[in-house]
């Protein structure tokens, strides 16, 4: 097999930048078959394979890249499966630069194989062309329950299943997915997708309670006891937003960018016919740096907005968002504010915002965290005219469970606190992974983190099992 | 999907639908609220639990007719679903130590205020009531409140039935009649709430308030029915519904509360339309 030496990546077919700002079709039309042959054949298939280990959830990428290079999709499906319940997801949502692809080899001297690009052609081609079920594992007698149908808790369902465990994945909301659901836009990740793949988990038997809110409905301590489930898994996630406490937070026209995405992907506020209503003015503020903030705002300008502005603390280097969201932002006229904070959102008489008054930063030393510390530069306020503010500052643990779970230990910042990377807590049987313990991160890394569970889970259930 | 297993019209605008919800039913707690959305492409609604049935495992939701969404709900009848229906959300009203209390519920606000009534009379808690309502036609569960009350008032705006006049002269009348309350519950539109709550700072009366924002999730996770108490920024959704009146930001909420209004005002035109029922 002849390799590709093209130092770039093969680029990806995009809707205009133009058009698209404008409807919530998918951003990224994703590979052709030619292009993914093509593309897989920059694999140099070193030696010590380093993207492997800048996978949270360690697909043997070589290999399945060696099977899309010789045309052999669904093998090459089959390898990531073996890893991966939601490759179809990753590839679109992972930030590849900072993970797998940040450890690629070829991306030393030249662009790295475009590693998420191929899975996501990988999982959009088993799709459409394999219409065969899953293989439905035998029974082992055990059961599991599952907290949350985020990525977390759908990983560690899907782990459990193919190992013949009864799952059930207990949700609040009405639909499963969590954030996939309400957080991530269409434009970015299919609904449809994520459905599809949920699907393919109740194939393999997993059962989904929608509308549970576990820790008012039932108990973790009833769900072990009463309900009979051997160990539980928490996936819950990290869905309570922060706000900044400055004065005209609570202004008509002041989202939280989960209020202001929920709204719009789960509720369906974008589509003309829907029930659930939607505000956005002309000109819009977002308020951070991170994915959300890059969803919030892209969506805000689907949604009929004529400026948006991204108004973040720190600079252009620092945000904290997947490149190719930043990317696309800037493509559809995003307008990037940065070493800027907010300090006061103004109304007008009838209680809408009118306008936000900002800060100039500047960059200080490295803080605790690794990044430049952002420092007001006194006397550099500003005022810019806004109708809508959306806050996305970044989210914490909900306090329903650990207020209900007698002896589940969280720390100062609610978070669950676990024993290990296997996420077992305080409570016998009871673990927990993704942003319920770390606060909010990314999909992969809960991923990672409801497979390694998965696996604790197993190990302890079978240890007790034989006594 | 949850089986409406009855359905009453209590008076032309306001309706109580029973619903088959059996764990919601073993939890629920006077002051708790459940979030329901009757079709599947319908909003998610927030609605306070009027009462329940642990044995035969129902929630009673009562709801006045105001627009789309509680427009869809009373297009049911009994025998047809909701598609969802989730909880009990929020705390419990508290009602710990409470010997003597008024609670003061105004319009369709009566049926949240009922189960609390309720639930205070059982404990041995002396209740006093007092409901209002614009006029006699929107009169709703007196009998009930009746049968839980040591003393109860009933009062109209135009004077068609009870005694003409607003909630807060009637609880004026009881303070200055010598009853000495630990606090006054009050539920119901929220000028009347803060109105109430106005006359209970002027005697001392400890006052505990109902809070009715807008809501999404319901959960805790938007933020959306944020409200300022006592200078800090609560959800009413996982911090309340109930909060010290004394430190509620009344008119932030009332603004907030109309946030969407237009958009309402097309749903309900659009939901009449659909329906085929003539606004008059």
């Amino acid at each position: 097999m002849a390799f590709n030496m093209d130092p770039k990546k093969c680029p990806m077919p995009t809707q205009d930048p133009s058009v698209r700002n404008k409807n919530f079709s998918e951003v990224a039309l994703g590979y052709t078959a030619e292009m993914a042959v093509n593309e897989a054949k920059r694999c140099i298939h070193c030696k010590n394979k380093p993207c492997v280990e800048g996978c949270p959830v360690g697909i043997k990428i070589p290999d399945f890249i060696a099977q899309v290079a010789e045309g052999n999709f669904e093998a090459a499906y089959q390898i990531i499966s073996q890893d991966s319940s939601l490759p179809a997801v990753c590839g679109r949502v992972c930030p590849q630069e900072s993970q797998c692809e940040g450890r690629c080899t070829r991306g030393i001297k030249n662009e790295p194989v475009g590693i998420g690009r191929l899975e996501r052609f990988v999982a959009d081609w088993h799709r459409e062309n394999v219409h065969t079920d899953p293989a439905v594992p035998a029974p082992n007698g055990h059961k599991v329950a599952v907290i949350g149908a985020g990525p977390a808790g759908l990983t560690a369902a899907g782990d459990l299943a193919k190992i013949g465990y009864k799952v059930t994945v207990y949700e609040a909301l009405h639909v499963a997915g969590g954030v996939l659901m309400y957080g991530i836009p269409e434009f970015r990740l299919p609904k449809a997708i994520v459905q599809q793949e949920i699907d393919g988990l109740k194939a393999m038997g997993v059962d989904f309670e929608c509308n549970m809110v576990i820790g008012k409905v039932l108990t973790i301590d009833e769900l072990m006891g009463q309900y009979g489930y051997e160990a539980v898994f928490i996936g819950s996630g990290a869905g309570l937003p922060r706000f900044m406490g400055i004065p005209g937070e609570s202004l008509k026209g002041v989202y939280s960018a989960n209020e202001f995405l929920t709204r719009s992907n789960l509720m369906k506020a974008y589509l003309p016919n829907s029930k659930t209503p939607i505000y956005v003015g002309k000109k819009v503020a977002v308020v951070g740096g991170g994915n959300v903030a890059m969803d919030a705002a892209r969506s805000a300008l689907r949604l009929g907005a004529e400026q948006v502005y991204i108004v973040y603390r720190r600079g252009m280097e620092e945000l904290p968002a997947r490149k190719e969201e930043i990317e696309h932002a800037e493509e559809e006229g995003i307008i990037f504010k940065t070493l800027t904070n907010p300090v006061e959102i103004h109304g007008d008489e009838n209680g809408f915002v009118k306008a936000i008054t900002c800060i100039q930063m500047e960059l200080g030393e490295p803080d605790a965290s690794g990044r430049r510390r952002p420092i007001e530069v006194p006397g550099s306020e500003f005022t810019l005219e806004m109708d809508t503010v959306i806050m996305s500052l970044g989210t914490s643990p909900n306090p329903l469970l650990r207020a209900t779970t007698p002896g589940l230990e969280t720390n100062r910042h609610g978070c669950i606190v676990t024993g290990g990377d296997d996420g077992d807590t305080s409570r016998e049987g009871v673990y927990a992974g993704g942003d319920a313990v770390t606060g909010a991160a990314t999909v992969i890394k809960a991923m990672g983190a409801g497979k390694a569970a998965a696996k604790a889970i197993d190990q302890y259930i079978k240890t007790k099992a034989k006594g | 999907m949850y089986r409406i297993t009855q359905k009453v019209e209590l008076n032309p605008t306001v309706t109580k639908l029973v619903i088959e919800a059996p764990l919601i039913a073993q939890k629920a707690q006077p002051g708790q609220f459940i979030i329901v959305r009757p079709f599947e492409d319908s909003e998610r609604i927030p609605l306070t639990v009027a009462g329940y049935d642990r044995q035969t495992g129902t929630v009673d939701i009562i709801f006045q007719i105001v627009g789309g969404t509680t427009m869809e709900l009373n297009s049911l009848k009994a025998g047809d679903c909701v598609h969802d229906f989730v909880g009990p959300l929020g705390r419990p009203t508290e009602t710990d130590g409470l010997k003597k209390v008024c609670v003061v519920g105004g319009g369709v606000g009566c049926a949240i205020a009922l189960p609390v009534a309720r639930k205070l009379h059982e404990q041995g808690c002396v209740v006093h009531s007092v409901i209002g309502f614009r006029s006699k036609d929107l009169l709703i569960l007196e009998d009930e409140f009746d049968a839980c009350s040591d003393e109860l008032r009933v009062m109209t705006d135009d004077g068609s039935y009870g005694t003409k006049g607003v909630v807060t002269a009637a609880l004026e009348e009881l303070i200055n009649a010598g009853n000495q309350y630990d606090e006054v519950i009050t539920i119901g539109p929220l000028i009347m709430m803060k109105f109430v709550v106005k006359t209970c700072q002027k005697y001392g009366i400890k006052s505990v308030v109902s809070m009715n924002p807008i809501m999404i999730d319901g959960t805790g996770m938007c933020g959306g029915c944020r409200l300022t108490v006592g200078g800090k920024t609560k959800f009413a959704c996982v911090d309340g519904p109930d909060f010290d009146g004394d430190l509620v930001d009344f008119d932030e909420a009332m603004a907030r509360g109309a946030m969407y209004r237009p958009f309402e005002a097309h749903a309900r035109e659009e939901a009449c339309n659909l329906l085929h029922m003539e606004v008059k």
